[in-house]
């Protein structure tokens, strides 16, 4: 890595300070992409700031019927949080499948959304569920925060510091993980309100995560996994890979889009 | 260049490192710890694993100075004296290494693995929790086993999953 100067903030408004002043400056917070990106020299900072010790980027609660979790809170917490387990436990799961144990002890929320990789996995749960990022600036609607691959709505020297979820009936997330790297080649979240759907899908869009708008349509007609066999997804902007070909992703995607509906529907299996 | 504390095998230690440092490279250069081994480099391989105030890392992506104020725990620190680590001595006695280069990252990992699942184990588990670790000797069935066997020794209910040995 080239030389950069670190520094290790305890208060937001710190960190944006620091931000602001230094030359060349990035922010860090678990470093599981920052990191290996800078050791490949795809990512350069001459003054990296360390978010991980300011404590307004911590905890989990829940309240007024939505569950709140600070943006530097890691996978592996995130997985093994009590609170998540009873309130919202697909997502749990999603955490738990991230990456591998080593990754997840050090990988957090709110860097995964900052950095819209688009096989990342909370990205699909954070639209899935109408998630509002929390920033040091303002709030902003999940559907409006991820503008591109590896783009976001954040400006410099914004800080995500909570990601507030919406709590549905049920909810269940799906993934085929690719073999080596443990990200979705095909991740599929599925939230259930009422009898009403809101389905996402990550690993295999060209833009990052997306609404399965046509499952949602389909759902509404018939709340059953195998109504969504007959519909077609041939318009999905889905990645050309010679690894994982179109017409294999989009099998994948009706099959981890049929297992994770049958999740979130009482009784039901396949 | 910044000064930071790390308690390194229970002993604390004071270094000057410049802040683009990694935990490995502090590890192995300043402190002499050589068990802790550089594989992959590229955040895949967990050669390099240790733990971080209780939590395996890939010491190869981390910074020594995130680490500042921590304990730290290597492969180095974990015998008595003579006397092995279970998890060494279930490694040894299963044949669970050939060339032994990733062999400390995944003890340590199997320390956490078993510390962290006192409830009971099964090879299903030992190979998803494994995800992190790679053995090119392609060792894996014995690495399960040692950890199973390892377990019991610790005290850790081993439950059969009807998984070839």
């Amino acid at each position: 890595m080239n030389p950069f100067h670190y520094h290790r903030p305890k208060t937001l408004a710190e960190a944006q300070m620091l931000f602001r002043d230094a030359e060349s400056p990035r922010f860090i917070a678990g470093g599981m992409t920052v990191l290996p990106s800078m050791k490949a020299r795809l990512l350069d900072a001459e003054n990296l700031i360390d978010l991980s010790k300011i404590e307004a980027l911590q905890g989990i609660e829940a309240r007024s019927g939505r569950l709140r979790i600070g943006a530097s809170t890691t996978h592996a917490t995130i997985a093994n949080s009590a609170v998540v387990r009873q309130m919202l436990p697909a997502l749990a799961t999603l955490a738990g499948g991230i990456a591998d144990r080593h990754v997840r002890n050090r990988g957090t929320l709110g860097g995964s959304l900052a950095n819209n990789d688009p096989a990342a996995d909370y990205p699909a749960a954070a639209l899935a569920l109408d998630a509002q990022i929390v920033t040091s600036e303002r709030t902003i609607a999940a559907a409006d925060f991820f503008t591109g691959l590896f783009e976001t709505a954040l400006t410099e020297a914004e800080i995500i510091t909570a990601v507030d979820f919406s709590l549905p009936d049920r909810a269940a997330y799906t993934k085929h993980r690719h073999p080596a790297s443990g990200y979705a080649i095909v991740g599929v979240f599925a939230a259930r309100f009422g009898q009403h759907w809101q389905l996402t899908l990550t690993g295999s869009s060209a833009y990052g995560a997306i609404r399965l708008m046509a499952f949602e349509k389909q759902l509404v007609k018939g709340a059953t996994p195998d109504g969504l066999d007959g519909v077609d997804i041939d318009d999905l902007p889905i990645l050309e890979d010679p690894s994982f070909p179109i017409a294999y992703r989009r099998h994948l995607i009706k099959l981890m889009a049929k297992q994770a509906v049958a999740m979130t529907i009482d009784d039901v299996s396949i | 260049m910044s000064r930071i504390d790390l308690t390194i095998n229970g002993q604390s230690k004071r270094f000057d490192v410049p802040g683009e440092t990694l935990l490995v490279d502090l590890l192995r250069d300043q402190a002499g710890l050589t068990g802790t081994h550089i594989g992959c480099d590229t955040s895949q391989c967990g050669a390099c694993v240790v733990r971080v105030d209780g939590a395996t890392v890939k010491s190869c992506t981390i910074l020594a100075m995130q680490c500042a104020g921590g304990r730290i725990e290597t492969i180095e620190g974990i015998a008595k004296g003579k006397e092995l680590h279970p998890v060494q001595a279930a490694f040894s006695e299963n044949h669970a290494l050939q060339c032994g280069y990733c062999t400390p990252g995944f003890v340590i990992t199997a320390i956490d693995i078993i510390e962290t699942n006192p409830q009971g184990l099964d090879a299903q588990t030992v190979r998803e929790e494994l995800h992190g670790n790679i053995c090119r000797c392609t060792g894996y069935n014995n690495i399960v086993a040692a950890i199973l066997d390892a377990a019991q020794r610790m005290g850790v209910p081993v439950q059969a999953t009807g998984e070839r040995s």
